[in-house]
Protein backbone atom coordinates (compact mmCIF):
# COMPACT_ATOMS: atom_id res chain seq x y z
CA UNK A 1 0.00 0.00 0.00
CA UNK A 2 1.46 3.30 -1.04
CA UNK A 3 0.55 6.76 0.03
CA UNK A 4 0.84 9.20 -2.84
CA UNK A 5 1.55 12.64 -1.53
CA UNK A 6 -0.02 15.67 -3.11
CA UNK A 7 2.43 17.15 -5.56
CA UNK A 8 1.44 20.76 -6.29
CA UNK A 9 3.43 20.96 -9.53
CA UNK A 10 2.34 17.63 -10.96
CA UNK A 11 0.79 17.56 -14.42
CA UNK A 12 -0.92 14.20 -14.11
CA UNK A 13 -3.33 13.24 -11.35
CA UNK A 14 -4.28 9.76 -10.31
CA UNK A 15 -8.03 9.26 -10.52
CA UNK A 16 -8.08 5.45 -10.35
CA UNK A 17 -5.88 2.59 -9.13
CA UNK A 18 -4.01 4.91 -6.80
CA UNK A 19 -3.81 2.39 -3.98
CA UNK A 20 -2.95 -1.27 -3.51
CA UNK A 21 0.11 -1.23 -5.76
CA UNK A 22 3.73 -1.74 -4.81
CA UNK A 23 5.93 1.32 -4.42
CA UNK A 24 8.83 1.71 -6.85
CA UNK A 25 11.70 3.91 -5.63
CA UNK A 26 13.55 6.02 -8.19
CA UNK A 27 15.01 9.52 -8.46
CA UNK A 28 14.01 12.66 -10.34
CA UNK A 29 16.96 15.01 -10.86
CA UNK A 30 18.73 13.31 -7.98
CA UNK A 31 15.83 13.66 -5.56
CA UNK A 32 14.34 10.42 -4.20
CA UNK A 33 10.82 9.76 -5.44
CA UNK A 34 8.31 6.96 -5.37
CA UNK A 35 6.15 5.60 -8.17
CA UNK A 36 3.66 2.74 -8.35
CA UNK A 37 4.26 -0.61 -10.02
CA UNK A 38 2.76 -0.46 -13.51
CA UNK A 39 3.50 3.24 -13.95
CA UNK A 40 5.18 4.27 -17.14
CA UNK A 41 8.22 6.50 -16.72
CA UNK A 42 5.98 9.32 -17.98
CA UNK A 43 3.39 8.70 -15.27
CA UNK A 44 6.03 8.25 -12.58
CA UNK A 45 7.60 11.63 -13.36
CA UNK A 46 4.57 13.71 -14.29
CA UNK A 47 2.55 12.75 -11.21
CA UNK A 48 5.31 14.58 -9.30
CA UNK A 49 6.54 17.35 -11.58
CA UNK A 50 5.64 19.14 -14.77
CA UNK A 51 8.23 18.20 -17.39
CA UNK A 52 10.22 15.33 -18.84
CA UNK A 53 12.81 17.22 -20.85
CA UNK A 54 13.58 20.44 -22.66
CA UNK A 55 13.17 20.85 -26.38
CA UNK A 56 16.59 21.02 -28.04
CA UNK A 57 15.62 24.00 -30.20
CA UNK A 58 13.53 26.23 -27.93
CA UNK A 59 14.93 25.15 -24.57
CA UNK A 60 11.36 25.05 -23.29
CA UNK A 61 9.94 22.26 -21.17
CA UNK A 62 8.11 19.34 -22.74
CA UNK A 63 5.98 16.65 -21.18
CA UNK A 64 5.04 14.31 -24.03
CA UNK A 65 2.01 14.66 -26.27
CA UNK A 66 0.56 11.52 -27.88
CA UNK A 67 1.13 8.94 -25.09
CA UNK A 68 1.29 6.16 -27.70
CA UNK A 69 4.83 6.06 -28.96
CA UNK A 70 4.30 8.19 -32.06
CA UNK A 71 5.24 11.82 -31.28
CA UNK A 72 8.67 11.06 -29.76
CA UNK A 73 8.30 14.10 -27.49
CA UNK A 74 8.57 12.24 -24.18
CA UNK A 75 12.17 11.04 -24.32
CA UNK A 76 13.84 11.47 -20.94
CA UNK A 77 17.50 11.17 -20.00
CA UNK A 78 18.88 8.83 -17.40
CA UNK A 79 21.86 9.47 -15.17
CA UNK A 80 24.04 7.19 -17.30
CA UNK A 81 23.29 8.98 -20.54
CA UNK A 82 20.63 6.68 -21.90
CA UNK A 83 17.39 8.05 -23.35
CA UNK A 84 14.04 6.40 -22.62
CA UNK A 85 10.73 6.95 -24.38
CA UNK A 86 8.79 7.71 -21.23
CA UNK A 87 5.28 6.80 -22.43
CA UNK A 88 6.23 3.28 -23.40
CA UNK A 89 8.85 2.37 -20.79
CA UNK A 90 7.79 1.11 -17.37
CA UNK A 91 9.37 2.57 -14.26
CA UNK A 92 11.86 0.26 -12.57
CA UNK A 93 13.45 0.47 -9.11
CA UNK A 94 16.52 2.66 -8.98
CA UNK A 95 15.99 4.53 -12.23
CA UNK A 96 17.75 7.90 -12.13
CA UNK A 97 15.83 10.30 -14.38
CA UNK A 98 16.85 13.79 -15.43
CA UNK A 99 14.17 16.27 -16.54
CA UNK A 100 16.35 19.30 -17.21
CA UNK A 101 14.09 21.40 -15.00
CA UNK A 102 17.01 22.75 -13.00
CA UNK A 103 18.83 23.80 -16.15
CA UNK A 104 17.87 27.24 -17.38
CA UNK B 1 -1.17 -23.52 -54.83
CA UNK B 2 0.86 -23.48 -51.66
CA UNK B 3 0.83 -25.98 -48.83
CA UNK B 4 -0.24 -24.36 -45.58
CA UNK B 5 3.01 -25.48 -43.94
CA UNK B 6 5.10 -23.41 -46.35
CA UNK B 7 3.32 -20.19 -45.52
CA UNK B 8 4.91 -17.89 -43.02
CA UNK B 9 2.40 -15.09 -42.56
CA UNK B 10 3.24 -12.17 -40.33
CA UNK B 11 0.65 -9.80 -38.87
CA UNK B 12 1.95 -6.37 -37.84
CA UNK B 13 -0.22 -4.83 -35.14
CA UNK B 14 -2.40 -6.50 -32.50
CA UNK B 15 -5.36 -4.15 -32.43
CA UNK B 16 -8.84 -5.09 -33.66
CA UNK B 17 -7.66 -5.76 -37.24
CA UNK B 18 -4.51 -7.67 -36.36
CA UNK B 19 -6.18 -9.87 -33.75
CA UNK B 20 -9.03 -10.91 -36.07
CA UNK B 21 -6.56 -11.51 -38.90
CA UNK B 22 -4.40 -13.74 -36.70
CA UNK B 23 -7.44 -15.60 -35.37
CA UNK B 24 -8.65 -16.30 -38.92
CA UNK B 25 -5.24 -17.58 -40.03
CA UNK B 26 -5.07 -19.88 -37.00
CA UNK B 27 -8.58 -21.18 -37.67
CA UNK B 28 -7.30 -22.34 -41.08
CA UNK B 29 -4.29 -24.17 -39.71
CA UNK B 30 -1.60 -21.49 -40.01
CA UNK B 31 0.69 -20.25 -37.26
CA UNK B 32 1.21 -16.53 -37.84
CA UNK B 33 3.80 -14.32 -36.24
CA UNK B 34 2.07 -11.34 -34.57
CA UNK B 35 4.34 -8.37 -33.95
CA UNK B 36 3.04 -5.52 -31.82
CA UNK B 37 4.58 -2.48 -30.19
CA UNK B 38 2.41 -2.81 -27.09
CA UNK B 39 3.09 -5.19 -24.21
CA UNK B 40 -0.45 -6.62 -24.46
CA UNK B 41 -2.75 -7.09 -27.45
CA UNK B 42 -5.79 -4.85 -27.92
CA UNK B 43 -4.51 -1.88 -29.90
CA UNK B 44 -5.11 1.67 -28.76
CA UNK B 45 -8.89 1.51 -28.51
CA UNK B 46 -8.95 -1.68 -26.46
CA UNK B 47 -5.61 -1.06 -24.80
CA UNK B 48 -5.19 -3.13 -21.66
CA UNK B 49 -3.66 -1.62 -18.54
CA UNK B 50 -0.59 -3.29 -17.03
CA UNK B 51 -1.38 -6.30 -14.83
CA UNK B 52 -0.76 -4.32 -11.64
CA UNK B 53 -3.64 -1.98 -12.48
CA UNK B 54 -6.40 -4.52 -12.05
CA UNK B 55 -9.04 -2.67 -10.05
CA UNK B 56 -11.20 -1.38 -12.89
CA UNK B 57 -13.47 -3.74 -14.80
CA UNK B 58 -14.04 -3.70 -18.56
CA UNK B 59 -17.20 -1.63 -18.15
CA UNK B 60 -15.25 1.12 -16.41
CA UNK B 61 -12.36 0.96 -18.87
CA UNK B 62 -14.22 0.62 -22.14
CA UNK B 63 -17.79 1.79 -21.42
CA UNK B 64 -20.24 0.80 -24.16
CA UNK B 65 -17.35 -0.95 -25.92
CA UNK B 66 -16.67 -3.30 -22.99
CA UNK B 67 -18.20 -6.37 -24.61
CA UNK B 68 -16.23 -5.84 -27.81
CA UNK B 69 -13.05 -5.23 -25.83
CA UNK B 70 -13.58 -8.35 -23.76
CA UNK B 71 -14.33 -10.40 -26.86
CA UNK B 72 -11.23 -9.19 -28.67
CA UNK B 73 -8.97 -9.78 -25.68
CA UNK B 74 -10.46 -13.24 -25.15
CA UNK B 75 -10.01 -14.05 -28.85
CA UNK B 76 -6.34 -13.21 -28.68
CA UNK B 77 -5.79 -14.94 -25.34
CA UNK B 78 -7.39 -18.02 -26.92
CA UNK B 79 -4.67 -18.08 -29.57
CA UNK B 80 -1.89 -18.57 -27.01
CA UNK B 81 0.47 -21.27 -28.20
CA UNK B 82 -0.90 -21.11 -31.72
CA UNK B 83 0.59 -17.77 -32.73
CA UNK B 84 4.14 -16.52 -32.35
CA UNK B 85 3.29 -13.34 -30.43
CA UNK B 86 6.12 -10.81 -30.29
CA UNK B 87 4.97 -7.97 -27.98
CA UNK B 88 6.94 -4.81 -27.18
CA UNK B 89 8.36 -5.09 -30.68
CA UNK B 90 8.75 -2.42 -33.33
CA UNK B 91 8.94 -3.24 -37.03
CA UNK B 92 11.36 -0.54 -38.15
CA UNK B 93 12.22 -1.68 -41.66
CA UNK B 94 10.97 -4.00 -44.39
CA UNK B 95 13.12 -5.23 -47.23
CA UNK B 96 13.48 -8.39 -49.32
CA UNK B 97 10.67 -10.26 -47.57
CA UNK B 98 12.27 -9.62 -44.19
CA UNK B 99 11.16 -7.34 -41.39
CA UNK B 100 13.68 -5.73 -39.10
CA UNK B 101 12.20 -5.91 -35.62
CA UNK B 102 13.46 -4.34 -32.43
CA UNK B 103 12.39 -5.57 -29.00
CA UNK B 104 11.89 -2.31 -27.10
CA UNK B 105 12.94 -3.17 -23.54
CA UNK B 106 16.20 -4.91 -24.54
CA UNK B 107 16.93 -3.15 -27.86
CA UNK B 108 17.40 -6.64 -29.25
CA UNK B 109 17.04 -6.65 -33.02
CA UNK B 110 16.20 -9.53 -35.28
CA UNK B 111 15.08 -10.21 -38.83
CA UNK B 112 11.71 -11.83 -39.29
CA UNK B 113 11.14 -13.39 -42.71
CA UNK B 114 7.62 -13.52 -44.10
CA UNK B 115 5.86 -15.11 -47.03
CA UNK B 116 2.81 -12.88 -46.61
CA UNK B 117 2.16 -9.81 -44.55
CA UNK B 118 -0.97 -8.31 -43.02
CA UNK B 119 -0.30 -4.71 -42.15
CA UNK B 120 -2.59 -3.50 -39.35
CA UNK B 121 -0.65 -0.53 -38.04
CA UNK B 122 -3.54 1.59 -36.76
CA UNK B 123 -3.71 5.32 -36.32
CA UNK B 124 -2.85 8.29 -34.17
CA UNK B 125 -4.64 11.59 -33.61
CA UNK B 126 -4.82 13.99 -36.54
CA UNK B 127 -3.32 17.21 -35.27
CA UNK B 128 -3.74 20.76 -36.50
CA UNK B 129 -1.54 22.83 -34.20
CA UNK B 130 -2.76 25.78 -32.17
CA UNK B 131 -0.40 28.34 -30.61
CA UNK B 132 0.69 26.97 -27.23
CA UNK B 133 0.23 23.30 -28.20
CA UNK B 134 3.79 22.47 -27.11
CA UNK B 135 3.12 23.53 -23.49
CA UNK B 136 3.31 20.77 -20.88
CA UNK B 137 -0.29 19.80 -20.14
CA UNK B 138 -1.46 19.77 -23.76
CA UNK B 139 -2.06 16.25 -25.06
CA UNK B 140 -3.86 14.66 -27.95
CA UNK B 141 -7.38 13.39 -27.31
CA UNK B 142 -6.08 9.86 -27.76
CA UNK B 143 -3.24 10.63 -25.37
CA UNK B 144 -5.65 11.96 -22.76
CA UNK B 145 -7.61 8.73 -23.12
CA UNK B 146 -4.50 6.54 -22.83
CA UNK B 147 -3.50 8.34 -19.62
CA UNK B 148 -6.86 7.49 -18.10
CA UNK B 149 -7.33 3.97 -19.46
CA UNK B 150 -3.78 2.68 -19.25
CA UNK B 151 -2.52 4.56 -16.20
CA UNK B 152 -5.56 5.68 -14.21
CA UNK B 153 -4.41 9.29 -14.55
CA UNK B 154 -6.03 12.50 -15.73
CA UNK B 155 -3.98 15.03 -17.71
CA UNK B 156 -5.11 17.82 -15.34
CA UNK B 157 -7.63 18.83 -12.70
CA UNK B 158 -9.65 21.17 -14.90
CA UNK B 159 -9.48 20.12 -18.53
CA UNK B 160 -10.67 21.63 -21.81
CA UNK B 161 -11.23 19.32 -24.77
CA UNK B 162 -10.91 20.96 -28.17
CA UNK B 163 -10.92 20.14 -31.88
CA UNK B 164 -13.45 17.88 -33.52
CA UNK B 165 -14.34 14.25 -34.16
CA UNK B 166 -16.15 11.51 -32.27
CA UNK B 167 -13.28 11.15 -29.80
CA UNK B 168 -13.83 14.73 -28.60
CA UNK B 169 -17.09 13.92 -26.82
CA UNK B 170 -16.11 10.37 -25.88
CA UNK B 171 -12.96 11.43 -24.03
CA UNK B 172 -14.74 14.38 -22.37
CA UNK B 173 -17.41 11.95 -21.17
CA UNK B 174 -14.83 9.46 -19.90
CA UNK B 175 -13.00 12.20 -17.98
CA UNK B 176 -16.19 13.57 -16.44
CA UNK B 177 -17.25 10.04 -15.45
CA UNK B 178 -13.86 9.57 -13.77
CA UNK B 179 -14.54 12.62 -11.64
CA UNK B 180 -12.36 15.11 -13.49
CA UNK B 181 -13.69 18.63 -13.99
CA UNK B 182 -14.30 19.18 -17.71
CA UNK B 183 -14.24 22.95 -18.10
CA UNK B 184 -15.56 22.91 -21.68
CA UNK B 185 -15.79 20.96 -24.91
CA UNK B 186 -14.94 23.21 -27.85
CA UNK B 187 -15.90 21.75 -31.23
CA UNK B 188 -14.74 23.39 -34.45
CA UNK B 189 -17.64 21.73 -36.27
CA UNK B 190 -20.91 23.60 -36.34
CA UNK B 191 -24.15 22.23 -35.03
CA UNK B 192 -25.50 22.52 -38.58
CA UNK B 193 -22.75 20.13 -39.76
CA UNK B 194 -24.00 17.54 -37.32
CA UNK B 195 -27.64 18.06 -38.26
CA UNK B 196 -26.82 17.76 -41.96
CA UNK B 197 -24.89 14.56 -41.30
CA UNK B 198 -27.61 12.89 -39.26
CA UNK B 199 -29.25 10.92 -42.10
CA UNK B 200 -25.95 9.30 -43.11
CA UNK B 201 -25.01 8.69 -39.47
CA UNK B 202 -28.32 6.95 -38.84
CA UNK B 203 -27.22 4.10 -41.09
CA UNK B 204 -25.37 2.96 -37.95
CA UNK B 205 -28.04 3.77 -35.37
CA UNK B 206 -26.22 2.23 -32.40
CA UNK B 207 -23.06 4.23 -33.04
CA UNK B 208 -25.09 7.36 -33.66
CA UNK B 209 -27.01 6.81 -30.43
CA UNK B 210 -23.79 6.53 -28.41
CA UNK B 211 -22.58 9.87 -29.77
CA UNK B 212 -25.91 11.50 -28.92
CA UNK B 213 -25.73 9.93 -25.47
CA UNK B 214 -22.27 11.37 -24.70
CA UNK B 215 -23.34 14.85 -25.77
CA UNK B 216 -26.58 14.61 -23.79
CA UNK B 217 -24.81 13.29 -20.70
CA UNK B 218 -22.22 16.08 -20.79
CA UNK B 219 -24.92 18.72 -21.21
CA UNK B 220 -27.01 17.23 -18.42
CA UNK B 221 -23.98 17.36 -16.14
CA UNK B 222 -23.42 21.02 -16.79
CA UNK B 223 -20.39 20.76 -19.07
CA UNK B 224 -20.13 23.77 -21.39
CA UNK B 225 -20.41 22.57 -24.99
CA UNK B 226 -19.54 25.03 -27.74
CA UNK B 227 -19.62 24.33 -31.46
CA UNK B 228 -18.42 26.29 -34.46
CA UNK B 229 -15.41 27.63 -32.55
CA UNK B 230 -11.98 28.59 -33.89
CA UNK B 231 -9.24 27.75 -31.37
CA UNK B 232 -6.92 30.75 -30.97
CA UNK B 233 -4.32 29.67 -28.43
CA UNK B 234 -3.45 27.74 -25.33
CA UNK B 235 -2.01 30.13 -22.78
CA UNK B 236 0.77 29.29 -20.35
CA UNK B 237 2.62 30.92 -17.51
CA UNK B 238 5.78 32.01 -19.26
CA UNK B 239 8.87 29.88 -19.64
CA UNK B 240 7.93 27.46 -16.86
CA UNK B 241 5.16 26.63 -19.26
CA UNK B 242 2.14 25.41 -17.41
CA UNK B 243 -1.19 25.58 -19.18
CA UNK B 244 -3.31 28.35 -17.68
CA UNK B 245 -6.18 28.55 -20.16
CA UNK B 246 -7.48 28.55 -23.70
CA UNK B 247 -8.75 31.25 -26.01
CA UNK B 248 -11.08 30.74 -28.93
CA UNK B 249 -13.23 32.69 -31.31
CA UNK B 250 -16.95 32.18 -31.18
CA UNK B 251 -19.29 34.16 -33.42
CA UNK B 252 -16.71 36.89 -33.99
CA UNK B 253 -15.93 37.31 -30.28
CA UNK B 254 -12.84 36.15 -28.44
CA UNK B 255 -13.59 33.98 -25.42
CA UNK B 256 -11.24 32.68 -22.78
CA UNK B 257 -11.44 30.05 -20.09
CA UNK B 258 -9.06 28.99 -17.31
CA UNK B 259 -7.89 25.40 -17.25
CA UNK B 260 -4.73 23.46 -16.39
CA UNK B 261 -4.75 20.95 -19.25
CA UNK B 262 -6.00 20.62 -22.82
CA UNK B 263 -6.82 17.53 -24.85
CA UNK B 264 -7.16 18.20 -28.55
CA UNK B 265 -7.27 16.59 -31.97
CA UNK B 266 -9.21 16.39 -35.21
CA UNK B 267 -10.16 12.71 -35.53
CA UNK B 268 -7.45 10.27 -36.62
CA UNK B 269 -4.75 9.76 -39.24
CA UNK B 270 -3.42 6.45 -40.54
CA UNK B 271 0.02 5.06 -39.72
CA UNK B 272 1.16 4.30 -43.28
CA UNK B 273 4.96 4.23 -43.03
CA UNK B 274 5.30 0.45 -43.21
CA UNK B 275 3.00 0.19 -46.24
CA UNK B 276 5.17 2.86 -47.84
CA UNK B 277 8.43 0.97 -47.18
CA UNK B 278 6.81 -2.14 -48.63
CA UNK B 279 6.24 -0.29 -51.90
CA UNK B 280 2.45 -0.15 -51.73
CA UNK B 281 0.87 2.25 -54.20
CA UNK B 282 -0.74 5.29 -52.58
CA UNK B 283 -3.59 7.43 -53.80
CA UNK B 284 -5.15 10.60 -52.51
CA UNK B 285 -8.38 9.79 -50.67
CA UNK B 286 -10.57 12.93 -50.51
CA UNK B 287 -12.73 11.57 -47.68
CA UNK B 288 -9.68 11.13 -45.47
CA UNK B 289 -7.89 14.25 -46.78
CA UNK B 290 -4.79 12.07 -47.00
CA UNK B 291 -2.75 9.88 -49.33
CA UNK B 292 -3.45 6.29 -48.41
CA UNK B 293 -2.18 2.90 -49.55
CA UNK B 294 -4.61 1.46 -52.08
CA UNK B 295 -6.46 -1.74 -51.12
CA UNK B 296 -9.15 -3.75 -52.87
CA UNK B 297 -12.40 -4.66 -51.12
CA UNK B 298 -10.68 -7.69 -49.57
CA UNK B 299 -7.64 -5.77 -48.34
CA UNK B 300 -5.07 -6.68 -51.00
CA UNK B 301 -2.51 -3.93 -51.51
CA UNK B 302 -0.81 -3.24 -54.84
CA UNK B 303 2.08 -5.49 -53.76
CA UNK B 304 1.59 -9.25 -54.07
CA UNK B 305 1.49 -10.91 -50.66
CA UNK B 306 0.91 -7.67 -48.74
CA UNK B 307 -2.54 -7.07 -47.24
CA UNK B 308 -3.84 -3.96 -45.47
CA UNK B 309 -6.44 -3.93 -42.72
CA UNK B 310 -7.86 -1.50 -40.21
CA UNK B 311 -7.30 2.18 -39.59
CA UNK B 312 -3.72 1.99 -40.88
CA UNK B 313 -5.04 2.11 -44.43
CA UNK B 314 -7.85 4.62 -43.89
CA UNK B 315 -9.84 5.54 -40.80
CA UNK B 316 -12.98 3.41 -40.58
CA UNK B 317 -13.10 2.65 -36.86
CA UNK B 318 -12.67 -0.39 -34.64
CA UNK B 319 -15.65 -2.46 -35.77
CA UNK B 320 -14.63 -2.10 -39.40
CA UNK B 321 -11.07 -2.97 -38.43
CA UNK B 322 -12.21 -6.31 -37.00
CA UNK B 323 -14.07 -7.11 -40.21
CA UNK B 324 -11.23 -5.92 -42.42
CA UNK B 325 -8.69 -7.97 -40.48
CA UNK B 326 -10.73 -11.13 -40.93
CA UNK B 327 -11.42 -10.31 -44.59
CA UNK B 328 -7.75 -9.72 -45.35
CA UNK B 329 -6.80 -13.01 -43.73
CA UNK B 330 -9.43 -14.83 -45.81
CA UNK B 331 -7.97 -13.20 -48.93
CA UNK B 332 -4.46 -14.31 -47.96
CA UNK B 333 -5.72 -17.86 -47.46
CA UNK B 334 -7.71 -17.96 -50.68
CA UNK B 335 -4.80 -16.50 -52.65
CA UNK B 336 -2.80 -19.53 -51.51
CA UNK B 337 -5.38 -22.07 -52.50
CA UNK B 338 -6.72 -22.68 -49.00
CA UNK B 339 -10.49 -23.16 -48.94
CA UNK B 340 -12.36 -20.38 -47.14
CA UNK B 341 -16.02 -19.61 -46.51
CA UNK B 342 -16.86 -17.44 -49.51
CA UNK B 343 -20.20 -16.42 -48.04
CA UNK B 344 -18.47 -15.11 -44.92
CA UNK B 345 -16.01 -13.18 -47.07
CA UNK B 346 -18.87 -11.64 -49.02
CA UNK B 347 -20.71 -10.78 -45.81
CA UNK B 348 -17.66 -8.97 -44.42
CA UNK B 349 -17.22 -7.00 -47.64
CA UNK B 350 -20.90 -6.10 -47.58
CA UNK B 351 -20.62 -4.80 -44.01
CA UNK B 352 -17.51 -2.80 -44.84
CA UNK B 353 -19.21 -1.35 -47.90
CA UNK B 354 -22.24 -0.29 -45.89
CA UNK B 355 -20.03 1.50 -43.42
CA UNK B 356 -18.68 3.79 -46.14
CA UNK B 357 -21.84 5.91 -46.08
CA UNK B 358 -21.64 6.26 -42.32
CA UNK B 359 -18.00 7.24 -42.63
CA UNK B 360 -18.94 10.02 -45.04
CA UNK B 361 -21.53 11.15 -42.52
CA UNK B 362 -18.91 11.32 -39.78
CA UNK B 363 -16.68 13.48 -41.95
CA UNK B 364 -19.63 15.77 -42.57
CA UNK B 365 -20.51 15.94 -38.88
CA UNK B 366 -16.93 16.63 -37.80
CA UNK B 367 -15.22 18.28 -40.77
CA UNK B 368 -11.56 19.22 -40.49
CA UNK B 369 -11.50 23.04 -40.51
CA UNK B 370 -10.51 23.60 -44.13
CA UNK B 371 -9.52 27.20 -43.43
CA UNK B 372 -7.07 26.19 -40.71
CA UNK B 373 -3.96 27.10 -42.77
CA UNK B 374 -5.32 30.53 -43.68
CA UNK B 375 -5.61 31.39 -39.98
CA UNK B 376 -2.34 29.81 -38.76
CA UNK B 377 -0.15 32.71 -37.53
CA UNK B 378 3.45 32.94 -38.75
CA UNK B 379 4.87 32.28 -35.28
CA UNK B 380 2.88 29.06 -34.84
CA UNK B 381 5.17 26.10 -34.21
CA UNK B 382 4.10 23.48 -36.77
CA UNK B 383 6.87 20.92 -36.16
CA UNK B 384 7.20 20.34 -32.44
CA UNK B 385 10.33 18.19 -32.84
CA UNK B 386 12.45 20.91 -34.42
CA UNK B 387 10.40 24.04 -33.76
CA UNK B 388 9.72 24.89 -37.40
CA UNK B 389 7.10 27.63 -37.65
CA UNK B 390 4.33 28.31 -40.15
CA UNK B 391 6.21 31.49 -41.09
CA UNK B 392 9.36 29.50 -41.93
CA UNK B 393 7.30 27.19 -44.13
CA UNK B 394 5.74 30.14 -45.96
CA UNK B 395 9.15 31.80 -46.44
CA UNK B 396 10.51 28.53 -47.81
CA UNK B 397 7.66 28.37 -50.29
CA UNK B 398 8.10 32.01 -51.30
CA UNK B 399 11.91 32.12 -51.28
CA UNK B 400 12.89 28.70 -52.59
CA UNK B 401 9.79 27.86 -54.58
CA UNK B 402 9.09 24.64 -52.71
CA UNK B 403 5.77 23.33 -54.00
CA UNK B 404 5.95 19.68 -52.93
CA UNK B 405 5.99 18.34 -49.39
CA UNK B 406 9.29 16.43 -49.51
CA UNK B 407 10.99 19.47 -51.07
CA UNK B 408 9.58 21.61 -48.26
CA UNK B 409 10.89 19.03 -45.79
CA UNK B 410 14.36 19.07 -47.31
CA UNK B 411 14.56 22.85 -47.16
CA UNK B 412 12.84 23.62 -43.86
CA UNK B 413 13.30 20.35 -41.91
CA UNK B 414 9.55 20.12 -41.24
CA UNK B 415 8.79 16.42 -40.78
CA UNK B 416 12.47 15.58 -40.42
CA UNK B 417 12.50 15.33 -36.63
CA UNK B 418 12.10 12.27 -34.48
CA UNK B 419 8.39 11.82 -35.14
CA UNK B 420 9.02 11.82 -38.91
CA UNK B 421 6.02 14.00 -39.59
CA UNK B 422 3.46 12.01 -37.64
CA UNK B 423 2.43 15.11 -35.67
CA UNK B 424 3.19 17.89 -38.19
CA UNK B 425 2.72 16.24 -41.59
CA UNK B 426 -0.99 16.97 -41.90
CA UNK B 427 -0.48 20.62 -40.92
CA UNK B 428 2.57 21.11 -43.14
CA UNK B 429 0.64 19.80 -46.15
CA UNK B 430 -2.28 22.15 -45.39
CA UNK B 431 0.05 25.16 -45.11
CA UNK B 432 1.90 24.21 -48.29
CA UNK B 433 -1.32 23.76 -50.24
CA UNK B 434 -2.63 27.10 -48.99
CA UNK B 435 0.62 28.98 -49.64
CA UNK B 436 0.97 27.62 -53.17
CA UNK B 437 -2.74 27.80 -53.94
CA UNK B 438 -2.74 24.13 -54.88
CA UNK B 439 -5.31 21.52 -53.96
CA UNK B 440 -4.12 19.33 -51.07
CA UNK B 441 -3.65 16.24 -53.25
CA UNK B 442 -1.11 18.13 -55.41
CA UNK B 443 1.43 18.79 -52.66
CA UNK B 444 2.24 15.10 -52.21
CA UNK B 445 2.94 13.14 -49.07
CA UNK B 446 5.91 12.68 -46.79
CA UNK B 447 7.80 9.56 -47.84
CA UNK B 448 8.35 6.89 -45.23
CA UNK B 449 11.95 6.29 -44.22
CA UNK B 450 13.58 3.44 -42.34
CA UNK B 451 13.87 3.29 -39.41
CA UNK B 452 10.22 4.28 -39.22
CA UNK B 453 10.66 5.16 -35.55
CA UNK B 454 13.87 6.06 -33.71
CA UNK B 455 16.07 3.12 -32.76
CA UNK B 456 19.39 3.18 -30.92
CA UNK B 457 22.43 3.34 -33.19
CA UNK B 458 23.82 0.27 -31.48
CA UNK B 459 21.25 -2.49 -31.65
CA UNK B 460 21.88 -5.70 -29.78
CA UNK B 461 21.78 -8.93 -31.81
CA UNK B 462 18.74 -10.84 -30.55
CA UNK B 463 20.77 -13.89 -29.47
CA UNK B 464 22.61 -11.76 -26.91
CA UNK B 465 19.74 -9.52 -25.81
CA UNK B 466 17.60 -12.18 -24.21
CA UNK B 467 14.73 -10.86 -26.32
Amino acid sequence: MTKTSHAPHALLHRVAEATGRDAVPFTIDGVPASALAGDTVLTAVLTQCAQLRRNEFSGLPRAGFCMMGACQDCWISTGDGERLRACSTFIAPGMALLTGKNVA
Amino acid sequence: MTAAGELRPVVVGAGPAGVRAAQTLVAHGLRPVVIDEAPRAGGQIYRRPPASLAQRNAKTLYGFESKRADALHAAFDGLRGRVDHQPDSLVWNAQDRQLDVMHGPTHGSRQVPYSHLIVATGATDRVLPVPGWTLPGVYTLGGAQVALKFQGCAIGRRVVFMGTGPLLYLVAYQYAKAGVEVAAVLDTARLSDQVAAAPAMLTQPAVFAKGVYYVGWLRAHGVALRSGVRPLRVTGDGTQGRVTGVAWQDGGKERTLDCDAVGFGYALRSETQLADLLGCRFEYAPLHRAHLPVRDAAGRSSVAGVYLAGDGAGIMGADAAEWAGERAALALLADNGIAVDAARAAQLEHRLGRLAGFRRGLERAFPVPHDWAAHAPDDLVVCRCENVTAGTLRQTVAGAGADELNRLKALSRVGMGRCQGRMCGVAAAEILAHATQQPLQQVGRLRGQAPIKPIPIRLVPADRSGA
